[in-house]
């Protein structure tokens, strides 16, 4: 019997292993966070004056009037549909050539470089940026909207393509290339069914982001339900400008709802 | 016939994988391929169908050199080699069917293939190979509905659909339960005999190595050790293979009958047993 033996204590052992290193991580982070909570400013007068103008602002919403701006809000949302789903498909059709030659598994080197380079620059311009560059190049409208739309997606879609691509199974390819495929077969038989459910779900993730997008943009000049909805602010409708809220806020839950019944369904 | 003279493989980390591999495989032969894991095996039979460059030396398929094709060459010399893969490496979202077809696509162009409209020669042939294996009535189930026996029955239609001369099968049965194993190694000899295909297969298991194959080749660290009869291997000869071990429970004896377990792969032709048992059973 072995009562006697001390019992073997065990603790898990810490993220970072040096004492000193970690207690200079957290005292230095606390010291940091409190220096720039403290610098903060908080103007409190006016926070407490702001209070009664955004229950004003608030009130003007209710009730929301759907009918005196119809015509508008109408074409308005008839223009976001059709920017969304004519830049979500261009974009997807331009995305997959980029996202193919982006997957460093199957691109050669130098393919590889260029398709990440279009990819990083489309990429690192946020949806506004690009919607103000495309309004000053091609003007006022949904057109340019909807170019803006088409090249977020490019960049979107195109690296998570490529990102699918790495991640799958090589072996499956690989039997197909071994038959005498050719590349495009192959493509079509070894690659595309391993990474089609992800990129439905996908697509229809990125329709419904283009689709919020579509009402940011149009503030800018890109047209669309957004630039109905700052031609409502601009005149203080706030109540045509509420029912355009809850009109974008239901098509986006519906695009929500429908896109995960879609992808539970290709799984 | 398959001459392979002077193989050299140096992977481009520096790891010589194959030291001069000299083989010759006449038509018929079923050989198998033994050896310790990292002996070069799987590069030898993927040098052959190219999906490893090797570093020097020739391989001619009936005196075609495989190693000088260029691309539109190849395709056509891939297609007279059918593989058969470790884990079976079907498409998992792709069903049966179109799995089988796979096979055909080095003989048919881009977009019929595209379009899954291939001639009605193919799919017939597609529906006799899986009736022989005792699938055809699994033709429109995904592949990864299937278990792993099935499975390696469909890789196996997939391989023979391109009417091959040569098989090349890389460990057909190391994910597979010890029954269905033999199953499988039955099936690819029959199959082989059948069609007068010869056959490198890459094996761990010595016994069904010896149980299935008429010759066996020894590999160690990229070199042949042995190459001979199936009841040559000794203890020595296992020994000069895989090292030092105990190898008395291994080795077959010669006059031990093969198990003939009640089988539940058909013999063409023969009535079908009934399936709801088979599917169970595989």
């Amino acid at each position: 019997m072995s009562v006697a033996a001390v019992p073997r204590t065990w603790k898990k052992p810490p993220l970072i292993k040096s004492a000193w290193l970690r207690w200079t991580l957290i005292v230095g982070v606390l010291v940091y966070l409190a220096l720039v909570i403290q610098t903060t400013p908080v103007n409190w007068i006016r926070v407490w004056e702001g209070l009664p103008r955004g229950a004003a602002f608030l009130s003007a919403f209710f009730p929301p009037d759907f009918a005196s701006r119809w015509d508008e809000i109408a074409d308005g949302i008839a223009e976001s549909l059709w920017m969304t789903v004519v830049s979500t498909a261009v974009g997807i059709v331009l995305s997959i050539p980029v996202g193919i030659g982006a997957a460093k598994n199957i691109a050669p080197a130098p393919v590889y470089y260029f398709c990440r380079a279009v990819l990083a620059v489309s990429r690192s311009f946020q949806e506004i940026i690009l919607a103000i560059f495309f309004v000053k190049l091609f003007g006022f409208g949904p057109f340019a909207g909807f170019v803006t739309l088409s090249f977020a997606t490019i960049g979107f879609y195109g690296k998570l393509l490529a990102e699918d691509i790495e991640d799958m199974d090589a072996t499956q390819a690989e039997a197909v290339r071994s038959s005498g495929a050719s590349w495009l077969q192959w493509i079509n038989y070894g690659v595309q069914p391993q990474v089609m459910p992800r990129m439905i779900g996908l697509g229809l993730y990125r329709f419904d982001i283009n689709f919020r997008e579509s009402a940011v943009i149009g503030i800018v000049g890109g047209g669309g339900i957004g630039a109905t909805l700052n031609t409502a602010f601009d005149r203080y409708e706030f109540s045509s400008a509420a029912a355009i809220l809850l009109i974008i806020i239901a098509i986006v839950m519906a695009c929500e709802y429908g896109s995960g019944f879609v992808r539970r369904w290709v799984q | 016939m398959l001459r392979i003279k002077g193989l050299t493989k140096r992977y481009r980390t520096g790891d010589l994988a194959l030291k001069g591999v000299d083989l010759a495989i006449p038509d018929g032969q079923v050989m198998a391929l033994i050896g310790p894991s990292g002996a070069g095996k799987s590069t030898v039979i993927r040098c052959i169908n190219r999906l490893v460059e090797s570093t020097s030396g020739s391989i001619a398929l009936n005196d075609v050199d495989i190693v000088a094709l260029g691309s539109a060459e190849l395709r056509r010399a891939r297609r007279r080699m059918g593989m058969i893969f470790q884990e079976y490496a079907l498409v998992e979202r792709l069903t049966v069917m179109e799995n089988v077809l796979t096979g055909r696509l080095g003989f048919v162009g881009f977009w019929r293939s595209w379009l899954r409209r291939f001639p009605q020669s193919d799919i017939d042939e597609a529906f006799r190979l899986l009736e022989r294996v005792g699938l055809d009535h699994m033709a429109d189930k995904r592949a990864d509905e299937l278990s792993g026996g099935q499975r390696q029955r469909v890789g196996i239609c997939r391989a023979l659909i391109q009417n091959p001369e040569l098989l090349l099968v890389d460990e057909p049965t190391a994910s597979l339960d010890p029954k269905t194993s033999r199953q499988i190694m039955r099936l690819i000899k029959e199959l082989c005999s059948e069609r007068k295909l010869s056959a490198i297969i890459n094996i761990h298991d010595v016994m069904l190595a010896q149980m299935f194959a008429e010759r066996i080749v020894g590999l160690r660290l990229g070199e042949i050790v042995y190459d001979g009869p199936p009841d040559q291997l000794t203890p020595a000869v296992l020994t000069s293979i895989y090292g030092e071990e105990d190898w008395s429970a291994t080795i077959r004896k010669v006059d031990e009958e093969v198990p003939e377990d009640a089988d539940n792969i058909v013999p063409f032709g023969a009535p079908r047993p009934d399936r709801d048992r088979m599917a169970g059973l595989t």
